[in-house]
C-alpha cells in the first residue's frame, strides 16, 4: 500500500501541479483538506478494474501506467503517465464511480493523492468550486478523447 | 529504365524492424546531400520509388536508405544483399533549414518511417551543437518493436543537451516508457516557443494534430517545417503526379513550411 511521504504544504504542491494552476488559493486551501502526498513503489497497483473509483492522482514524479489484462497477452498498457499528468476521472465522470481499467506503478511515482468523495462533497456544497473542477476534469477527458482516436486511427500502419 | 547512372553497390542491408531495413550503398564516386534530400532508388525489372537519405551527411562514400516493404518495389529492395546493386539518381529535392533554427531551439519530431528522413538532421544539429540552445527530439511508433535506431536512441538519450521522448500507440507490461500519441510529447515538452524551430515527418495525420500542438504553444507557423510524402515517380517536376496546391512536391519539397502548406493540407481532395 502507499506509504505517507514526509509532510509538504499540500497547498503548495497542488498550486505546483500544472492541473490547477490558476486556481483561487482559497479553493486550493480547501482542496488540500482530500489531499494526502504519497510515495508508491515500482510494480504496486494504485487501483484495480471494477473497484470503486474514490481517488485521483496528481503525478509528480516516476511513472505509472493504466493497463488492462487480456487472457492469452498478459497486459496491454493503454496510457502512460508521468510528472504533470493526472492519473483517473473516474472518480467524477463515472456512472458508478468505479475503475475502468488497472492503475499500476511503472517507476516509483510521488504524487498527490486526492480524495474523490471527500472533493465530491465539496463540489456540493459549493458549485462554483465543482464547476471549476468539471471543466478541468472535462478538458483532460476530452484531451484523452482526442489521443484514443488518433491511437485507433493507427497512423503508423501500413496503407491500403 | 530511369537510372541514368552507373548502379552503386549494396555494402550492406540491416533489418530495423520487421518490415523496415536500412541499406548502405557505395556511389560510384563521392555523393554529396543535404540532410532531407532523397534519392530515387531502382530495382531492376520492378521500378523505382523515391527514398529519404537516412545517413550521416558527412559520410560521402556510403549512403543510407532507410526503406520499408509496403510495395512491390520496396519488397524488393528490402530484400537486395551486400554484394548485389541499386540504380540510383538524385539528389532531389529541398532540405531542413538547419541555419534558420540556428540561434534558437530545435525541435524534431518523428512518426513512424518519419524518423530516418530527419536523421541526417539530427547528425548534423550534433555535429553543430553550440549553434543551437535546445535540441529536442519527440518520436512515436506503433509498438515498442517498431522503434527504429534504438541504439541510436539510447545513445543521444545518454548525451548530454539532446532530449529525447519516445512514445508508442500500444505496448505490453513489459514497456516502460511512454505510452500516447506524438502531440502530447509537445506538450510536456521544454522549449522555447518563441525560438523555436521545428522539423517534422510522419504520417500527414500526425503532422496535422502535431502541428496544432506546436502552434498551441506559440511556435510560428514558418518556423514549423514538415517533409510531405506524395506519389513522387519523375522527381523533376515534370509527370506531375505529386502535385500539392502550386508545389511539386519532388521538386519544391519534400521539405515545405507550415506557413506554405497551411492552405492546402486539410484540403482532402488534395
Amino acid at each position: 500500500m502507499p506509504r505517507t511521504a514526509e509532510p509538504h504544504p499540500l497547498d503548495r504542491l497542488l498550486r505546483d501541479h500544472q492541473f490547477f494552476a490558476g486556481l483561487d488559493p482559497d479553493y486550493l486551501t480547501l482542496l488540500a483538506g482530500c489531499a494526502k502526498n504519497v510515495v508508491v513503489p515500482q510494480g504496486v497497483f494504485l487501483f484495480r478494474e471494477g473497484e470503486p473509483a474514490d481517488k485521483f492522482f496528481l503525478i509528480r514524479d516516476g511513472r505509472a501506467a493504466l493497463e488492462v489484462a487480456a487472457p492469452g497477452r498478459g497486459a496491454i498498457v493503454v496510457q502512460s503517465f508521468a510528472a504533470g499528468d493526472v492519473l483517473g476521472f473516474s472518480w467524477l465522470t463515472g456512472r458508478q464511480h468505479r475503475w475502468q481499467f488497472d492503475g499500476r506503478v511503472i517507476e516509483r511515482i510521488h504524487a498527490l493523492e486526492m480524495d474523490g468523495a471527500c472533493l465530491r462533497g465539496k463540489c456540493d456544497q459549493d458549485p462554483k468550486l465543482g464547476y471549476e473542477l468539471m471543466r478541468r476534469f472535462a478538458a483532460l477527458a476530452s484531451d484523452t478523447l482526442q489521443a484514443t482516436r488518433l491511437q485507433l486511427l493507427d497512423v503508423y500502419g501500413h496503407v491500403g | 529504365m530511369w537510372a541514368d547512372t552507373e548502379p552503386w553497390r549494396v555494402a550492406g542491408s540491416c533489418q530495423e524492424s520487421d518490415d523496415t531495413v536500412t541499406l548502405t550503398l557505395e556511389p560510384y564516386s563521392s555523393f554529396a546531400f543535404q540532410p532531407g534530400q532523397f534519392n530515387m532508388l531502382y530495382a531492376r525489372g520492378i521500378g523505382e520509388v523515391p527514398i529519404s537519405i537516412s545517413g550521416d551527411p558527412a559520410e560521402r562514400s556510403r549512403i543510407q536508405h532507410t526503406i520499408r516493404d509496403v510495395g512491390a518495389v520496396t519488397h524488393a529492395l528490402c530484400g537486395v544483399e551486400p554484394g548485389q546493386a541499386v540504380g540510383v539518381r538524385g539528389p532531389y529535392g529541398s532540405c531542413w533549414p538547419a541555419g534558420a533554427a540556428e540561434e534558437g531551439d530545435l525541435v524534431i519530431v518523428a512518426g513512424g518511417i518519419g524518423l530516418p528522413p530527419l536523421r541526417p538532421a539530427i547528425y548534423q544539429a550534433l555535429r553543430n551543437r553550440d549553434r543551437y540552445q535546445r535540441i529536442v527530439l519527440l518520436y512515436g511508433a506503433r509498438t515498442p518493436a517498431d522503434l527504429l535506431f534504438p541504439a541510436e536512441l539510447a545513445s543521444w538519450r545518454s548525451r548530454s543537451g539532446l532530449t529525447v521522448e519516445v512514445t508508442v500507440d500500444s505496448a505490453d507490461a513489459g514497456w516502460h516508457g511512454n505510452v500516447g500519441v506524438v502531440p502530447d510529447l509537445v506538450a510536456k515538452a521544454s522549449f522555447d516557443p518563441a525560438r523555436t524551430t521545428a522539423f517534422m515527418v510522419g504520417p500527414e495525420i500526425m503532422m496535422r494534430f502535431t502541428v496544432r500542438a506546436l502552434l498551441e504553444t506559440g511556435v510560428s507557423p514558418d518556423r514549423v517545417y514538415c517533409s510531405m510524402e506524395r506519389n513522387m515517380q519523375c522527381a523533376t517536376a515534370l509527370c506531375g503526379h505529386c502535385q500539392f496546391g502550386p508545389f511539386f512536391i519532388c521538386r519544391d519539397g519534400p521539405v515545405l513550411s507550415y506557413g506554405q502548406l497551411a492552405p492546402w493540407i486539410n484540403l482532402r481532395e488534395l
